[in-house]
């Protein structure tokens, strides 16, 4: 039996929504609530990092250095910039990138066609060849409205390869194989960057401001959006996140940031050339994302000095090993599928494991102060909250859903029930917006809502859970309940802080405050479904949408559930479940709808339905009848 | 009457072309069926073909037909190495880890053989000694033909396999559902070592058959696979008769194309075409609409 608890099981009476706090927080000293996952580093780790950044770059200044080791560092901090873009849009986001070199070329040919044809200054050129880099990457990013996975790869790499023929082909423009030379370096606030040294302190000073920003990024509603849809994208939809946007947004951020990469690699080399920019490059760079570790714009600028500095490693072997160097891109080859079977998340996924065998996780978190949850009541417009008008939804030649007609009155529990097959979960999937209805309309609050994404309805008040659980797995507790609760539209004030308070609130009715910080892969069964009614909870639902909330409960904790489902419309809240368990239904539920091979056949209060004779039938069979 | 003629021996070209798009095209079907993963080396499994002919034939002297079944046998193995050391130890993991590992192998693959047959490219023997046949002003090159005959009978030939044989049937239950092949007592991973033994042996003859047109070098598979990809998606993703159909149609689109169009930007009309159906009818030709299940 999987496990599953719930706050004050048994009392019986009218809970309150403060749970106390498991005895196992009380002895840990409370600490701030900080984000598990996007790299939370110590004060030292952090002054030790600040150090050494800060010395890279002026090690030129201290040591007299040649010329190639400077030009060495400028390729490295040039491509890491490139290498942060990967980060966001894979690491982060989820989405494969195989073009990220065609990104960097757009801005290397920005600022050199710029400057040189276009006769236009350095900061000018770089800014055209980012928006045109950005601009690329929305278009790219566009395509995923109907495509991920493989077929993502796939334009990416199309786009990666016209974009190689061009620079090839169209020697007009680009000066074709040739490349173009001459480029020259900027001034900066009347400080000439034309110096080496300068310059790299420049570029190393732009690395810093972006690897900020990109650790910064997983925190803010965006980037928890992006996770999401890495995670889960259905479940981001549904709860909410406009994943199509939150898609673009990543790719165009990932381009933007190839292009600033690209931009001042051409400034530093003064010579561009199509080889820079060719499909191996993009494989470079998804190379040195995966080695120094996806997840973290520190894990991407480690990867990419290693990419950048094994070939100069590999000059340094003795005689007898000197062969390495010829089949270096052999062997290069193969650390790719070694990394990707034995160092999954990367040198930085590894220091982080190494860091948690030391140090234990946060495990449980300080309760006290929690707001107690409110629910927003649904506003008061006439007529029942959902009404589903003569809904169809055909698979081929199969009428999952024939023209059924349901009224769901504010504040009250309405069952869906029907026997495997009558087209219960999908219907719910056309009201929630994963299906579109073939016919019939759902109308929400006098709206018609039919067309909507789900994303648009979770915006109006529908909320749903899953009847198998989708959380974002590698996220917390309270990241994925924050992320129901940024919902567009939600009524709470507006901040991080709103959010934080708003999503330990709904934790803390579900019991589950002093878990706020474990990664929800880490909980048991019954947590995780918690988990995922806090999600919804979070962003204020009108209308909850529970499919099959209480499979795989015993009888305790299904009473349990049922008296969380009555703290709930004690709130107000209307509710709209399917469930199997006629005992729980029967409880629970002011209405019953059953529905057999696609239609309604009763419809009534649960006296009146349970002791129907066609709804026996349906379940039962009937006596003498053969089908 | 010239305009006609010459556009017909363009189709004819396009046609076998396309042939070898198909063939690459259905041994990356077959794989992503059996393992629901897009190989990105399958491309190079045509250019390993071709070189282990290289080897048999223009280095070690032998017979043409003993090193074009040498070079066959040299692929069947190389398969079982590619399952067992590229996919296998990923088989549980998602399809991202799995696409990244297909591109290191491409790319241990094509810098080991430039690090033993070095840069140049080399040229291959035909098929047939005959140089072609002129039908009524159009010209067709006996290679052309045999590349056209062979990819219809290897078609047939997996028609066959996979519809009235028991290992046949055995290889689509795998790819259909692995848990309840694994019930009846299919061994699964047996299944998919003979899935990718075939797709190896399938993109080693493609290899074989298109050296002498294109040369043998080391970057042959990746323009190959590229377009053998985007024909599976414009045929429709994972479906047999669509990678077949889409290959053909690829290669005439191309060669039609750099004909009246513009002859350096061949390669880009592949993936031009690619693009607008993706736009426009992402599912392909023969492709059911996909959506993800609650």
């Amino acid at each position: 039996m999987m496990p599953f608890r719930l706050p004050h099981v048994g009392t019986g009476a009218v809970l309150p929504d403060m749970a106390a706090p498991r005895p196992a927080g009380s002895f840990l000293p409370p600490r701030p609530s900080r984000n598990s996952q996007a790299g939370r580093i110590s004060i030292p780790a952090l002054v030790v990092l600040l150090a050494i950044a800060i010395a890279i770059p002026l090690i030129p200044y201290q040591m007299t250095v040649s010329n190639y080791v400077v030009l060495m560092f400028m390729q490295a901090v040039t491509y890491a910039i490139a290498v942060l873009g990967m980060v966001v849009v894979l690491g982060y986001t989820g989405q494969i990138n195989l073009a990220q070199a065609a990104f960097f070329g757009i801005g290397a040919y920005g600022v050199a066609l710029g400057m040189l044809s276009g006769g236009l200054n350095f900061w000018i050129s770089l800014a055209l060849g980012v928006a045109g880099a950005t601009a690329a990457g929305l278009a790219l990013g566009l395509t995923t409205i109907r495509l991920g996975g493989h077929y993502l790869a796939m334009i990416t790499i199309s786009f990666q390869q016209i974009f190689d023929l061009v620079l090839v082909n169209w020697v007009d423009v680009t000066h074709g194989p040739d490349g173009i030379a001459g480029i020259t370096r900027p001034s900066l606030f009347g400080i000439s960057l034309a110096d080496d040294k300068a310059y790299l302190l420049f570029c190393s000073v732009v690395l810093y401001v972006l690897v900020f920003a990109v650790w910064k990024l997983p925190d803010t509603r965006l980037g928890r959006a992006m996770r999401a849809v890495r995670e889960n994208q259905l479940a981001a939809e549904v709860v909410g996140v406009h994943t199509l946007r939150t898609k673009v947004t990543a790719f165009s951020l990932s381009a933007l940031l190839g292009a600033i990469g690209g931009g001042l690699y051409a400034g530093g080399f003064a010579y561009i050339s199509p080889d820079n920019f060719n499909f191996a490059r993009s494989i470079e760079f998804l190379t040195a994302t995966l080695l120094g570790g996806a997840q973290s714009p520190f894990g991407g600028v480690i990867g990419t000095v290693l990419i950048v500095q094994l070939p100069e490693w590999l000059k340094l072997l003795p005689e007898s090993l000197r062969f390495i160097k010829d089949v270096y891109l052999a062997v290069y080859g193969l650390g790719v599928i070694l990394i990707i079977i034995f160092l999954s998340e990367g040198i930085w996924g590894l220091v982080k494991t190494i860091r948690t065998r030391l140090f234990a996780e946060q495990t449980t978190t300080d309760t006290t102060g929690i707001p107690a949850l409110t629910l927003e009541s649904a506003g008061s417009h006439d007529g029942p909250l959902l009404r589903v008008d003569n809904l169809q939804k055909h698979f081929g030649g199969l009428k999952a859903v024939d023209g059924i007609g349901i009224d769901v009155e504010r504040g009250t529990v309405h069952a869906l029930i029907g026997p495997n097959g009558s087209g219960k979960t999908t219907s719910l999937n056309v009201m929630s917006g994963i299906y579109e209805p073939t016919g019939g309309k759902v109308i929400f609050e006098g709206e018609d809502v039919s067309r909507l994404r789900p994303h648009q309805r979770a915006s109006r008040g529908i909320g749903r859970t899953f009847q198998n659980i989708r959380l974002f797995a590698a996220l917390s507790a309270l990241e994925n309940v924050m992320i129901g609760a940024q919902r567009s539209n939600n009524p709470i004030a507006p901040g991080e802080g709103a959010l934080r308070e708003r999503a330990m609130s709904a934790l803390q009715f579900v019991g589950l405050a002093d878990r706020a910080h474990v990664i929800v892969r880490n909980l048991p069964y019954g947590h995780q479904r918690l988990v995922e009614i806090a999600r919804v909870l979070a962003g204020n639902p009108k209308l909850l949408l529970l499919d099959e909330p209480a499979a795989g409960l015993n009888q305790t904790e299904k009473m349990a559930f049922v008296e969380l489902l009555k703290r709930l419309r004690g709130h107000g809240l209307t509710i709209f479940l399917i469930d199997h368990d006629m005992g729980l239904v029967e409880k629970i539920s002011d209405r019953i709808t059953v529905l057999n091979f696609g239609r309604k056949i009763a419809e009534g209060t649960p006296a009146e339905v349970l002791r129907n004779p066609d709804v026996i039938a349906a379940y039962l069979g009937t006596a003498g009848k053969v089908n | 009457m010239q305009v006609l003629f010459d556009n017909l021996q363009v189709l004819f070209q396009g046609l076998a072309l396309g042939s070898i798009y198909s063939l690459v095209a259905l041994g990356f079907v077959l794989i992503i069926r059996a393992t629901n993963v897009v190989n990105f080396a399958q491309g190079d499994f045509a250019m390993l073909g071709a070189y282990s002919m290289v080897l048999f034939f223009t280095g070690l002297g032998w017979p043409y037909w003993v090193s074009f079944v040498g070079a066959l046998a040299a692929m069947a193995v190389f398969g079982v190495i590619f399952n067992y050391g590229v996919y296998y130890p990923l088989r549980h993991r998602s399809f991202l880890p799995v696409v990244i590992s297909t591109l290191g192998a491409s790319i241990f693959l094509q810098n080991t053989v430039l690090a033993v047959f070095g840069p140049q490219p080399r040229p291959l023997e035909k098929v047939l000694a005959a140089d072609g046949v002129n039908i009524g002003g159009v010209f067709l090159d006996s290679q052309y033909l045999v590349i056209l005959a062979v990819t219809l009978a290897l078609v047939l030939f997996t028609y066959l396999f996979f519809e009235h044989t028991l290992l046949g049937k055995k290889l689509q239950a795998t790819s259909q559902d692995k848990d309840m092949a694994r019930l009846l007592g299919i061994p699964v991973a047996l299944m998919i070592s003979i899935t990718f033994i075939y797709s190896a042996v399938l993109g080693g003859i493609a290899g074989v058959l298109v050296g002498p047109i294109l040369f043998v070098s080391i970057g042959m598979g990746s323009i190959i696979a590229l377009k053998a990809f985007a024909a599976t998606i414009i045929g429709g993703f994972g479906d047999v008769t669509g990678a077949i159909v889409g290959g053909l149609l690829l290669g005439v689109i191309e060669s039609m194309a750099a004909y009246h169009i513009s002859v350096p930007y061949k390669d880009a009309y592949a993936f031009l075409a690619l693009f607008i159906f993706l736009l426009f009818r992402p599912s392909g030709i023969f492709g059911e609409k996909v959506s993800e299940k609650a």
